[in-house]
Parts: structure tokens; C-alpha cells; sequence
């Protein structure tokens, strides 16, 4: 048995169409099997409300008198892309406020023209013949724009990574709060609820396709950027029309320690034409599997913990290395659900029907990391190749000469094979010589928890382990860990005047 | 019940806990403790009906005594409901209900503030009642 599009939309428009969420559809399968659902079930609702940094929208301020072309715009200080026309602007949701960081931005900007708020808008121009005004302020309410189009380049992630760290410190990330050594693991999604979990090959989903967007009615554009589709990553670009939006599923928000984003209600109705609808429509939580990923590791390909289903973190606590461990969304599921519970009135009571993309979108793209042709600077060249080490065993008193001879504030100390086993500053040695209790070695007063590098290390990581570790230098390491280098904050001053800055 | 203790340590170290738990033989839960030079501020856990035997050998002992009722709140205007306090909460005072609507158990939340930093959407306050 196969169904038609307009049958289904007859169906609609005559209120007979039978509705149901993703998250009913196993158990109507279950219950009447495929072909019983397919006679069924015209069309599951999806939906999703989650942080999608990938978001934004084009507003039309309308003409000035005299007018303006505005070159640079700022929305309640969060600068707005204006390198458009005269009076059109893009703002991104994770474009921060210039006076209140990230505690304000622009997803900020955009919840409060949804919520009726007055926003200030402050441009600036160089002035010409046709368009002479040089600056421009004015309060703005939603309904004086002429248009407040949101147009998120990517939302609606197919499935997401789980999070955790095994670092030994708190990790602040777009993931959240990562609890060091696996204390926690926290993930992102609606899992079979997610819109293109139930149509993993772009069957329904695509150009033109009606979709919830924020509380309204919008559409789906096609494939949203760093789609990865073939590796189950796909992703969407979608539009619609902000002044028809509520804030109940347009919220901003901000993640410690990295900055704004927005949540987004975004939900795609689906229409079950055959069997196969009915297979990828009855996906289940336990079906949709992600890794969980080490952040502790800064690469942009990180290391796999394990791997996890929607259903195992739901449940709110998964084992890692025979630990159990708490699990936090950092997504709303019942808000999600609620996306999908309206999304399914619409199609009941016929205010929006179904159809068929008039593009598809390619299930078999994959995204490719980015070429780079200058590699940034590595700790190979600039570290300090003349290492003075000194051995555990050694009285303080050499440490000092050493200190002072080598005019190092860091001595590395080894062992007899000339592994690092800890480190000692000139501040530990002034220590012990103000307090000269019964210590008189080198390993009485080395620290034995040292922080290090690599000589391949990319500089920027290396300067951030300084920072974070309110230290001044780190130890270059090899396999072995023996010690090939030293990296001082005072190295960093070689990249300044030198090829890096060019 | 949860006492806000803060005393001066100007005149010496004195175990002021210790001293507490031994004269009036209450088992003393300590949730949060910090403890300088000069002076200290500890938030500790006693059964209710021993409120009143504690407080009064605290004050005797020189320090100040708050009875903490609220903890910490939650607006419930801004929170949707992600979860992401849930697993980093120390004290588990966070829970989802079986609707997925967020929960919270005030009195195991001992005043860490971690969920007040990193909640997305700046829900999640201190409100102290004396």
C-alpha cells in the first residue's frame, strides 16, 4: 500500500488526518505492525528545543530622513552585519554586546523584539551624495521593522556528541560544565523525537518543506551548513517570520565560560506515504547512538570515550570505567515535546499541510575539516633549547646556584634516566630558606605535579595551559618524558616582530 | 535544618565546631567550610530539634548564627527545563520528574553556587531568608 501526497493534505483539509509525535509511533507499530500504521498514521511530528549557535535573522530598519546607509549598526550595542544595503542588516545570534560581554548578544536581541521590547539601533556611515546622514539612533519596537526574517544557517543537528573531560580541572564549554576526571557527561538533542533522525535519507525533508520555527510557521531552505549526512550528522538551514514568533521557544541563553547562543523550537511534520516512512518514523531512543567525547583533549579531533544511546542518556546516569556517572542535557526534552504536541494541533485543525521538497537534500554529503595552507606556530620554535635540569636528590643549595647561574626562575628535576619527576621555582627555594625546617633536598621542596608540553604542540594550546594553571612556564617533553625544552612566557615574546605576526 | 556559623579567628584557633559537637553531643554535618587568618564562615547541617542547644552553645562560643530557610531558587519563567545543572550539582538537588520538568530539593543544596554560574538562562539564584 502506498499513500499520495494529496491524499494526505485531503485528508487535512477535511480534519480526518490522523496525527501522531515521533515519540508515539514505536508503540503504534509495535501495536499494528507496519502495514496497519501506514493505513494509520498520515503524517509524525518531529521536534527539537536546544542551544543552536548557528542562528540568526535579516532585518529591514526601513529609510531615515535624511536617509542613511548604514556601514556598521549596532542593536542595544551588539554589532549587527551591514554589509548588505542601505538599511538591511544580519544579526547572529552569538554576536556579543560590546559593553556587557556575554551576558548580552545578539540571540539577546532577538528575544527581546520577540517579547514586544524596545531595542536601540545605532548606525554609522561615511555619508554620500544619494544617502548624506553619517549617524542615526532610534528605538525600535518589532512591528516598525518591515521585515524580521530569522535565517539559521545551521539547526536542527541530526544527533550530537556527548561531552565529558578527563582533565583534572572544570572544563567550561558549548557542551556546558564538564566536572573533571568522567564526573559528568552531558549531551544535546531530542533523539527520536529529532526531525531528521525520522527521515535519515531526506525522503520528506527538504527545500520548501513547512516547518515550526520558533513558535511559527516556517520553512525549510535545504541543507544547512556542515551538514554531514552520510556520517548521521545531517543538519538543516531554516527561515521564518520573527514577528510571528513567541518567546517560549526563542530563548537566549548564555554558556559559561564560551559565550551566547540561542535556543531554538525548531519541528518538521512528516507525511507517511510507505512502509519505508513507517520504518524511519518508529525510530526509537535506543536506535540513535553518538560517542562520547573527550573535551579535555583541545584537538579538533578529540578522543572517543565510548559509545552511548538517547535511551542510556536519558536515564541520567551511564557508567564510565566502572564508575557511575551523572548525565545532563543540556537541550529541553519536554519542551521539545511540546514543539512537536503543536506542531501536530496545526496539522489537525488544517493550519498547515504537507509536501514534498522541491529540492532534495544529498543524504550521501560529509564535511571536511578546514584545508590550512599556514600552519600556526608549533612549540618546537620557540622554546628554549638550553635546559638546566637537576636531580631529586641534590641538596637546595645547588638548586639555587643553579637557579642563579642559569638565570631560570624553573628547574626541571629528573631522575636517574632523566625522566621529569617534578619541578622546583626560585619561589619554592626562597620558601624553604625562610622556613629551613628540616628540609634539605631537592625532592623535599619540588612540586611533583608538573604541567607540560610538547614540542609539537600548536602555541596557542600551550599558552592557555600557562593561563589556566597561573604559571609562567612549562617543561618541553618528549615520548619518554624526558625534558627537551623549556617554554617561558618570556619565549611568547619571539612571536611578537617575528614571521607569526606578518 | 542548615546554620550560616561565622566567627573570628582573631583571638586564636579555637576548634569552635569541635567544641560544639562535644559539649552538646549533636552530630555536626559540615557541607562548607571557609576558613582564613582571620575569620571563618561554615554552613553545617543539624537535626531540627537540636536547632535550639547548638545555636545557643555557637553564640556562646563568640560566633554569629543564621538560620538558612531558602537556598536557592529558581525562576521559573526562565528555566525550560534543559537539565544542565543536574549532573553538576554536587549535592544531586536537581531532578528531572518523569514529564522531563526539572525538580529541585532545596534543603540538600548547601550554597555552592555552581548551578547559579553555569545555568544557560540565568535562573537559578541565591536567595538567603534570616
Amino acid at each position: 500500500m502506498k499513500k499520495t501526497i494529496h491524499q494526505i493534505n485531503e485528508r487535512i483539509r477535511d480534519g480526518n488526518a490522523r496525527v501522531v509525535t515521533a515519540e508515539e509511533m514505536p508503540a503504534i507499530v509495535a501495536e499494528l505492525g507496519e502495514e496497519g500504521a501506514l493505513a494509520e498514521v498520515d503524517v509524525v511530528t518531529t521536534g527539537t528545543f536546544g542551544a543552536m549557535c548557528s542562528s540568526g535573522g535579516f532585518f529591514n530598519f526601513g529609510h531615515a530622513d535624511p536617509p542613511i546607509r548604514m556601514e556598521r549598526v549596532w542593536l542595544n550595542d551588539v554589532e549587527a552585519y551591514a554589509g548588505l544595503a542601505a538599511v538591511d542588516a544580519y544579526i547572529g545570534a552569538t554576536q556579543q554586546s560590546t559593553t556587557r560581554e556575554d551576558q548580552y548578544g545578539g540571540a539577546h536581541v532577538i528575544e527581546d523584539f520577540i517579547a514586544g521590547k524596545s531595542v536601540e539601533l545605532r548606525a554609522i556611515s561615511r555619508g554620500t551624495d544619494c544617502y548624506p546622514r553619517r549617524t542615526i539612533t532610534t528605538d525600535l519596537l518589532l512591528e516598525n521593522l518591515n521585515q524580521a526574517i530569522m535565517c539559521n544557517p545551521r539547526n536542527g543537528y541530526q544527533r550530537y556528541n556527548a561531552a565529558s573531560n578527563s582533565t583534572e580541572r572544570v572544563l567550561h564549554t558549548y557542551m556546558g560544565m564538564l566536572l573533571p576526571s568522567f564526573g559528568n557527561v552531558t549531551y544535546s538533542g531530542a533523539g527520536l523525537l529529532n526531525p531528521i533522525s525520522n527521515d535519515p535519507g531526506f525522503r520528506f525533508i527538504g527545500s520548501g518543506v513547512p516547518c515550526f520555527l520558533g513558535g511559527a510557521e516556517g520553512m525549510v531552505i535545504g541543507e544547512g551548513t556542515q551538514a554531514s549526512p552520510a556520517a548521521g550528522f545531517g543538519t538543516l538551514m531554516v527561515t521564518g517570520d520573527m514577528k510571528k514568533m513567541n518567546t517560549e521557544y526563542i530563548r537566549a541563553a548564555t554558556m559559561h565560560g564560551y559565550g551566547v547562543t540561542m535556543y531554538v523550537g525548531l519541528g518538521i511534520p512528516i507525511p507517511v506515504l510507505d512502509v519505508e516512512t513507517v520504518r524511519s518514523t518508529a525510530v526509537k531512543d535506543e536506535d540513535i547512538w553518538v560517542d562520547i567525547i573527550d573535551y579535555g583533549v583541545p584537538a579538533r579531533d578529540r578522543p572517543t570515550i565510548g559509545k552511548v544511546n538517547y535511551a542510556m542518556l536519558k536515564a541520567g546516569h551511564l557508567e564510565i570505567n566502572g564508575e557511575e556517572v551523572r548525565t545532563s542535557s543540556l537541550s529541553s526534552l519536554r519542551r521539545a515535546r511540546r514543539v512537536a504536541e503543536e506542531l501536530k494541533g496545526w496539522i489537525e485543525s488544517g493550519k498547515m499541510a504537507v509536501c514534498l521538497p522541491t529540492r532534495r537534500i544529498d543524504p550521501g554529503r560529509r564535511a571536511a575539516p578546514m584545508r590550512e595552507t599556514v600552519q600556526g606556530p608549533r612549540v618546537l620554535e620557540i622554546m628554549d633549547r638550553r635546559v638546566i635540569t637537576i636531580s631529586e636528590n641534590e641538596p637546595i643549595r645547588d638548586a639555587a646556584r643553579k637557579l642563579l647561574k642559569g638565570e631560570t626562575n624553573h628547574l626541571p628535576v629528573i631522575n636517574g634516566e632523566g625522566v621529569l619527576v617534578g619541578i622546583v621555582t626560585t619561589y619554592d627555594v626562597s620558601k624553604a630558606v625562610v622556613n629551613p625546617a628540616k628540609i634539605s633536598h631537592v625532592k623535599d621542596i619540588m612540586r611533583r605535579k608538573v604541567v607540560t608540553t610538547t614540542a609539537d604542540e600548536p602555541v596557542d594550546i600551550a599558552v592557555r595551559k600557562l593561563e589556566k594553571h597561573n604559571i609562567s612556564a612549562l617543561p618541553v617533553v618528549d615520548r619518554e618524558y624526558r625534558v627537551v625544552g623549556m617554554l617561558t612566557a618570556m619565549d611568547l615574546g619571539k612571536l611578537f616582530g617575528g614571521r607569526w605576526l606578518k | 535544618m542548615k546554620l550560616l556559623v561565622t566567627f573570628s579567628r582573631k583571638e586564636g584557633k579555637k576548634p569552635i565546631i569541635a567544641q560544639v559537637v562535644r559539649d552538646t553531643g549533636v552530630l555536626v554535618n559540615v557541607e562548607r567550610a571557609l576558613i582564613d587568618s582571620s575569620e571563618g564562615e561554615a554552613l553545617i547541617d543539624i537535626p531540627d530539634e537540636s536547632c535550639r542547644i547548638v545555636k545557643d552553645k555557637l553564640a556562646d562560643l563568640g560566633a554569629s548564627v543564621r538560620i538558612l530557610e531558602e537556598e536557592i531558587s529558581l525562576d521559573e519563567t526562565e528555566c525550560v527545563d534543559c537539565g544542565a545543572c543536574i549532573s553538576i550539582c554536587p549535592q544531586e538537588v536537581f531532578s528531572f520528574d518523569e514529564e522531563f520538568r526539572l525538580r529541585m530539593d532545596a534543603k540538600r543544596c548547601v550554597l555552592c553556587g555552581r548551578c547559579i554560574e553555569i545555568c544557560p538562562h540565568g535562573a537559578l539564584s541565591r536567595r538567603v531568608d534570616i
